[in-house]
This record gives C-alpha cells, sequence and structure tokens, in this order.
C-alpha cells in the first residue's frame, strides 16, 4: 500500500503541473479555434523561448522577471512571425500541407537549436526557497509557475470575454465571413490570435524553464502530451482543454508514485487512447 | 444611391450573374425575386464584397465599390444580413448585438444604436444575455437584423430573410421589416416569397438564370401574367 502523503504530494505535483501544461494547451487551442490550423511545432517555439531565457538571466545575468517578460515578447514575435511566413501563403491550401509545413518548422527549429546551442541541457539556477506543507515538500518554482499560469489563463479568458477584440476572436471561430461582414479583417485577427498563442508560449517557455533544463528536443517532451490534452479536450475547445490538462496531469503525477515516472506517461497514453474511443468529440463535447 | 452597371460575376468557371444592371434610390425599399439558383445570393455577395465582379461597375454614394473586399464595404455604410442569418451561435445576443458595432464609428454610438434595435426588437433585449444558437428561427433572423443595424448602415441587404420560418413568424418579420423602413433605412431585399415581399417593397427586379428580366412597380409587377403564375402561386 502507498503512504497517503506521496499520494497527496503527487497529486499536488499534478495540479502544478497541470497548470503549466493548460497554458500549452490553451494557446494552441485558441489557433486552431480560430484559423484552423495545428502549430505542429508550437511547443518548439517554447523552447526557444525557454534558450532565450536562460541566455538572458543565466548567461548575461538579468534578472528572472525580466527574463520572462522578454520571453512573452519574443513568443508574441515568434508567433506573428510563424504566421506571416509560413501559415499565412498556405491559408487555403490542403490540410496536410499546412501540417507538413508546421512540421517542417519543428525540424528546423530543433537542428537551429542543435547547431547553435549543441545538445547539452541547459538550466536556470534560481534560489528559491523551499516549503513544507505536512512534511510534503512544495516546489516553489512549480508554485510560481502555477499561479502565474493561472494568471495568464484568467488573462486570456477575460480579455476574449470582456474585450471587443477578443469577441471578435471568438466570432471569427464561429464564422469567418460572417465577422467580415462586421468590418473586421480576418487578416488581422489571425495575427492578433498568433501573437497571443505566442505569447503565451513564450510565458510557458519563462514558467518552464525555472523547473526544467532546456534542450533542442525539449519540444518532443512536451509536444505529444499538449497535442494529446487539445484532442482530449476537443480541438477548439477552451474549456475542455483546460479540464483535460489537470485530467491528464493528475494520471501521469499519481500513476508516477504508483508505478513510475515512464510507466505515468505510458498510463496516460492509454486514458487517452480509451477516451478517443468513448468520447471522439473531447470530453466536454456536446452529444448531438 | 446604389447602382450596377453590367455587372458580372461568379464562381470559379462557373458564371452566376450576367450583365447584371440595377439601382436603388436613397429611402427606397427594392427587391430581387426569383427561382432557386437565379443568382440572387450571388448578387447580394457581390454588392457587401464577399466575391469580386468579373466586369463591370458596382458604384455607392458615388463612390466606385466594385472589388472592394467585405470588411472595407461596411464602412461605407452597407450592411448584408447574409442567406442563413450567420449569426454567431457562441456568442450571446448582446455579444452578437455588439459585433455588430464592430467599426470604430459604430463603436462610438453603440448605446443609441443598441436602444434602438432593442426598441425594434424588445425580444432581444430580454434575451440578451443567452446564447444566440439558442434562439428561435425568427428570433435568430431579429437578431441577423439588429446585428446589421448596429453598423449604422444607409442601406440593408436582406438575403431571403424568411427562410426556414414558420408562416406566422414570416408575417411578423415581414412587419418588422416594415418598421425598419420607415425609421429610413434603404432596403434591398432578395426573396422567393414573392407574394409577401411584393407587398413590402416599391420597386422589384425578376432575375432568371442570373439576368434582369423584367423590372417594375411591386404593384405592377404582382400583377404581369407571368409572375403571377410562376412565384404568387395565384
Amino acid at each position: 500500500m502507498i503512504d497517503p502523503l506521496f499520494l497527496t504530494e503527487a497529486a499536488i505535483n499534478g495540479l502544478l503541473l497541470g497548470g503549466v501544461l493548460a497554458l500549452l494547451a490553451l494557446g494552441l487551442n485558441l489557433i486552431f479555434g480560430v484559423i484552423d490550423i495545428v502549430w505542429i511545432a508550437y511547443v518548439d517555439l517554447v523552447m526557444i523561448c525557454m534558450y532565450a531565457v536562460y541566455f538572458l538571466v543565466q548567461v548575461y545575468g538579468y534578472p528572472m522577471w525580466l527574463g520572462g517578460i522578454a520571453s512573452v515578447a519574443l513568443g508574441a514575435l515568434l508567433g506573428v512571425a510563424v504566421h506571416v511566413l509560413i501559415i499565412s501563403p498556405i491559408l487555403s491550401s490542403a490540410p496536410v500541407n499546412q501540417l507538413l509545413a508546421t512540421g517542417g518548422l519543428l525540424f528546423f527549429l530543433q537542428s537551429f537549436a542543435t547547431f547553435l546551442w549543441t545538445t547539452d541541457h541547459r538550466s536556470v539556477r534560481l534560489t528559491l526557497p523551499r516549503l513544507e506543507i505536512l512534511d510534503m515538500p512544495i516546489s516553489v518554482a512549480r508554485l510560481i509557475a502555477f499561479a502565474l499560469a493561472v494568471l495568464a489563463m484568467l488573462g486570456l479568458y477575460l480579455f476574449l470575454t470582456r474585450t471587443y477584440v477578443g469577441t471578435a476572436i471568438r466570432a471569427v471561430s464561429q464564422d469567418r465571413e460572417a465577422m467580415s461582414l462586421m468590418g473586421a479583417n480576418p487578416q488581422r485577427v489571425y495575427v492578433v490570435t498568433s501573437a497571443v498563442g505566442g505569447a503565451m508560449a513564450g510565458l510557458a517557455g519563462a514558467l518552464l524553464i525555472i523547473q526544467y533544463a532546456v534542450h533542442p528536443f525539449f519540444g518532443a517532451a512536451f509536444g505529444p502530451i499538449t497535442f494529446m490534452i487539445c484532442v482530449l479536450g476537443g480541438l477548439g475547445n477552451m474549456v475542455g482543454a483546460f479540464v483535460a490538462s489537470f485530467v491528464m496531469s493528475e494520471v501521469i503525477a499519481i500513476s508516477g508514485v504508483i508505478w513510475s515516472t515512464e510507466m505515468g506517461y505510458v498510463i496516460a497514453f492509454v486514458v487517452f487512447i480509451v477516451m478517443i474511443f468513448v468520447r471522439p468529440g473531447g470530453i466536454l463535447a456536446r452529444r448531438s | 444611391m446604389l447602382e450596377l452597371r453590367a455587372v458580372t460575376a461568379g464562381y470559379g468557371a462557373f458564371t452566376a450573374l450576367w450583365d447584371v444592371t440595377l439601382q436603388v434610390r436613397a429611402g427606397e425599399a427594392v427587391a430581387v425575386v426569383g427561382p432557386n439558383g437565379a443568382g440572387k445570393t450571388t448578387l447580394m455577395r457581390v454588392i457587401s464584397g464577399l466575391i469580386a465582379p468579373r466586369s463591370g461597375q458596382l458604384t455607392f454614394e458615388g463612390a466606385s465599390i466594385g472589388g472592394t473586399p467585405a470588411y472595407d464595404i461596411v464602412g461605407h455604410g452597407i450592411a448584408h444580413v447574409p442567406e442563413g442569418r450567420r449569426i454567431f451561435p457562441g456568442l450571446t445576443v448582446a455579444e452578437n448585438l455588439k459585433m455588430g458595432a464592430f467599426l470604430p464609428r459604430a463603436r462610438r454610438r453603440f448605446a443609441e444604436s443598441l436602444a434602438r434595435v432593442y426598441a425594434l426588437f424588445p425580444v432581444l433585449a430580454e434575451s440578451h444575455k443567452q446564447r444566440a444558437g439558442s434562439l428561435s428561427g425568427g428570433e435568430q433572423q431579429m437578431l441577423a437584423v439588429g446585428r446589421a443595424l448596429m453598423s449604422e448602415p444607409k442601406l440593408i441587404l436582406l438575403d431571403e430573410p424568411s427562410m426556414g420560418l414558420a408562416p406566422v413568424m414570416v408575417l411578423r418579420l415581414f412587419d418588422l421589416i416594415r418598421r425598419v423602413r420607415e425609421e429610413g433605412y434603404t432596403i434591398l431585399v432578395v426573396e422567393q416569397n414573392v407574394r409577401q415581399v411584393l407587398k413590402l417593397v416599391d420597386r422589384a427586379y425578376l432575375l432568371e438564370v442570373g439576368r434582369i428580366r423584367t423590372e417594375g412597380r411591386a404593384a405592377e409587377l404582382a400583377e404581369q401574367d407571368f409572375v403571377r403564375k410562376a412565384y404568387v402561386g395565384l
């Protein structure tokens, strides 16, 4: 029998991981929901941003908060660049070509990072106090990452529901042509959406680099789980992705302490496959 | 106000409109009637900029608007209520109306426009927090018209407003369109419900296989033999 304290600790770690996963899934899902294209290389943009924070903070000695802001700005910039340079020219071509193009970007970014920075694992060392609640060590870095991720998602929610541009983004995702009849240039809405999605990747990068070491294949570690969450929540369904993030992170964390970390991912994939059969439209899909 | 001169348009290799010439004067209500597939919807889409004309001239208040993209046409004062309503189903009624006033100029007068729309369609005020997709067909059509009014248009294009509505609702809707008209908007409406629409408008054009076959005052057109037999069902 496993000590309930271990299980509680795992559940807390799962919750904390879920926050950052949700941030990634929402960013990816926002772009898919509005532009109808899956950015295969989304988590590789996160990887680039992690390197940026690493160099700014660990190598050049800038404060972490500055590195974080720079990472968000870089993410937004990369998001716009991806849309304008890669997505925009192939917007009306076959979906498989769009997947190939963003998939190509993934390999480009991985090779680019390997070429420039080698395959060494690099991490930002912050001196953060250790926190213990009821004999359970809680990582302060994870706690901060979770809190900021939740705040960012709250901000995204308010942006999408309370502002004109945010509401227009949701409207475009429902009917692009009708929104152009309202006077909104869909291309401009796409650029704004890509910038927001990219900024979320940038923030996720800053939140991940304080917990994990970055290397050129970081995207391969977090990419698949992010896509699984998006599909599980229902592609384009923001609330579904949010819920699915925590389901998946808890599955990984809890089965991780019962068996092993590797087993945690195996179980997560099994849960995913079963769920796809049971609810192919996503966990929150409306039955029609 | 609106003038089309020898406009030809279509999709790909298919030509849906041939040499269409028509005009709408300020304050008028004009109908374009005709059977399914006559090109009525294409005509509306060319005017609102959703498709570019292949040839011919479109002018609105003296400005050439042919080939201008839809998102710039709204700013000229033309609002298009598309076929099938095309409201945003996942947004609330109030959010749909907000999107109607997307342009900065319309946004500044948002409160007045909203009050006017709610006065015309009280049911929208009652359901303003509901998801638009949960409204009935007739209410959705009112929302589509209300959303168009939010952009402060001078000309409103209505594409098949009665489509899919119960007969009682059709009568109510035409009544409401009449009231919209009395507010001073110019209207160009496309309809299959010929009998009802001819009672509503001043003039009408008959469109058949992409060409204007005849035009005239609504009352006179309704009396013409072939129109009566083919469309009015008398």
